[in-house]
């Protein structure tokens, strides 16, 4: 029963990380597996200043794009397993909508919204908010937030409600016996024990969020490109294989290190029993 | 209107949405200091009533009084009352402490004191020695103690509970009985507890409140409740209990006669029973009064034995009369002499001085 779990991820997880690993340190001779060993690779990665602000750039608007998804999606979350009622069904189906279409819809979706003449401009003028269109809102790296905290609001819907639902509603109740208000029961009961639920949304949203480069592509201008966009140019324009893969590791351990660094907080907080 | 009672529910009825009746006009006087058990099956409104009291249901109709005070509409947070839950509903996420002093937390009671507070209420339910554990290290015993000492520490004017016990082995379950009525007298705290456990109910109330359908059939003492039980109902679910349609056939002094089927049976009249010849009644007796003779007698009525069960101290017969009424009679095994066999036929008696009662419908 083990075996075909096993064969999946020895070929298709660990076999083609091991062969971005054994990329990174071989010299660019334009062949497909490189030539020789070397570690200038990663002393590129390390030593050019670019790299390090583009990183430092993709954590930002990876940790901006949780924080605005993980806050949005809470409420919508606490809606659906206290108040929802018979209507739940619905409402998850609703969340989940969006998936029926692709990606890069959604995403060009966002531009036709965010344009000079697009639909926020349109509506600003027409209400007289605005005398004339603005640049302000494509292109920018809000517009990368923005959209990229659409297009995984369901990833961090789902974890949190399912945290908020298995709460015991008895829990709930015993904090009003005790004497608690209903904000003091969020705060100490409710919060504490969702905790795992907005974890674990955290981080489905930040670790595909660092190294997304199709929406800063899209909506994001320049000022907002990000770690992906540079990988996928070393595989791409840039035909230098080995140093995106180089670059692909380097992302790799800053975002294990994060998420190492995220789990111990959440050990502190106490997972439930 | 008496002011002593601590709790007092005037008229209260709950209706939940569908048209289902919890409470159905429950009138209920709790006293200070006693130990009052809600008893009843399953779906006969006994926990809407405790949540009803706790302030987790809010009756469609009807007053709860607390002390004199209309605490009706308070919310659960504002009553001086707490509840051990059916699941003990301890935070998962706090440790033992930090369970036990939440309630004091909230009330804004000094650190110090509350250390003291909590330290002392472990003690009282023997956990003192788990001040530090997680609610994951403890067992179900443990975990109970727990929400015990979590309610007591607030010193609610009632401590409400809800089946505690119903989670726990036999064994444990017994001790914990006793644990619970030695609290609550030590305590001198008014305990309000849920059970559909007649055992547990009779072993350590003061009173019993029965409920059936919403509606409360009888409140009386354990021994009350099982020598005199008021309605077919409160007979038929505390212990085992022979109805039996019998006519009235006279009065005999105090006592009033009775005949059902061949059988004959007496029972000292109240004060106030007031009956009419041939007048038709149910009557409830307990199959230890009942005695299986092997010789007819003045005041006796065959019947056939149809089984025989072995009850430890005592063998259970299920008997059938001639008029085709089905009896349950314990004989206590030493006085089965001769043996009795499935398919003889005895002769069945109302005991020499035991009572039988009459059953409202």
């Amino acid at each position: 029963m083990m075996a075909p779990g096993t064969a999946i991820t020895f070929l298709l997880i660990l076999f083609s990380l091991a062969l971005v690993v054994f990329l990174a340190f071989r010299v660019n001779d334009g062949s497909l597996l490189g030539a020789g060993f070397t570690l200038g690779n990663f002393s590129n990665v390390i030593f050019d200043p670019l790299n390090w602000s583009v990183m430092l750039r993709s954590l930002a608007i990876a940790g901006c794009v949780t924080a605005a998804t993980v806050i949005t999606a809470f409420p919508v979350a606490y809606f659906l397993a206290f108040h929802a009622g018979r209507r739940r069904g619905l409402i998850l189906f609703l969340v989940t909508l969006p998936f029926w279409t692709s990606y890069l819809l959604r995403v060009f979706a966002w531009k036709i919204v965010l344009a000079y003449n697009g639909v926020l401009n349109s509506a600003l003028v027409g209400s007289g908010l605005l005398s004339e269109p603005t640049l302000a809102f494509l292109n920018t790296p809000t517009a990368v937030v923005v959209t990229l905290a659409h297009a995984y609001a369901p990833f961090a819907i789902l974890p949190i409600y399912v945290a908020l639902d298995t709460i015991p509603r008895s829990l709930i109740e015993a904090a009003a016996d005790l004497g608690a208000r209903p904000w003091t029961t969020f705060r100490r009961v409710i919060l504490p024990n969702a905790m795992p639920g907005v974890m674990a949304a955290a981080l489905v949203v930040f670790v595909p969020t660092v190294g997304d480069y199709v929406t800063p592509a899209l909506v994001g201008g320049p000022s907002s490109t990000m770690i992906g966009s540079m990988i996928q140019a070393q595989f791409g324009k840039a035909n230098d294989w080995p140093f995106g893969a180089a670059l692909s590791a380097a992302v790799m351990l800053v975002i294990l290190t994060v998420v190492l660094i995220v789990r111990t907080t959440d050990a502190r907080f106490g997972s439930r029993a | 209107m008496p002011q002593d009672a601590l709790l007092r529910l005037e008229a209260v009825s709950k209706c939940f949405p569908g048209g289902v009746v919890g409470l159905d006009s429950v009138d209920l006087d709790i006293e200070h200091g006693e130990f009052l058990s809600l008893l009843g099956p399953s779906g006969c409104g006994k926990t809407t009533n405790l949540r009803v009291m706790a302030g987790f249901e809010t009756p469609t109709t009807g007053r709860v009084v607390l002390a004199g005070r209309d605490i009706t509409s308070l919310r659960p947070f504002d009553r001086p009352v707490n509840t051990v839950f059916q699941d003990y509903a301890l935070f998962p996420h706090m440790n033992v402490a930090e369970n036990v002093g939440f309630g004091l937390s909230l009330r804004r009671v000094p650190a110090a004191e509350q250390k003291k507070q909590v330290a002392a209420a472990l003690d009282m339910v023997g956990l003192g020695d788990k001040i530090r554990a997680r609610v994951a290290e403890l067992s179900g015993g443990q975990r109970q103690r727990v929400a015990l000492a979590r309610a007591i520490v607030c010193k609610p004017r009632i401590l409400l509970l809800d089946e505690p016990l119903s989670a726990l082995d036999a064994h444990l379950r017994e001790y914990m009985q006793m644990e619970l009525k030695r609290l609550q007298s030590s305590l001198g705290m008014t305990f309000v507890m849920v059970t559909h456990d007649q055992t547990e109910a009779l072993s350590i109330s003061d009173r019993i409140v029965v409920m059936n359908k919403g509606r409360i059939e009888q409140i009386a003492s354990p021994a009350a409740l099982y020598d005199r039980p008021a309605t077919r109902f409160v007979a038929g679910f505390i212990g085992t209990m022979n109805l039996l349609d019998a006519r009235f056939v006279g009065r005999d002094g105090a006592l009033l006669r009775y005949l059902s089927g061949d059988l004959p049976l007496e029972l000292s009249a109240d004060a106030n029973a007031l009956a009419t010849d041939g007048q038709m009644h149910t009557i409830g007796i307990r199959p230890e009064d009942l005695v299986a003779n092997p010789q007819a007698g003045a005041a006796t009525a065959p019947a056939k034995i149809n089984s025989i069960v072995f009850h430890g101290r005592a063998l259970r017969m299920h008997a059938s009369t001639a008029g085709g009424a089905a009896l349950v009679i314990d004989a206590p095994r030493q006085a089965m002499q001769p043996a009795f066999d499935v398919g003889d036929i005895v002769h069945v008696s109302q005991r020499p001085g035991a009572s039988c009662v009459i059953l409202a419908a």
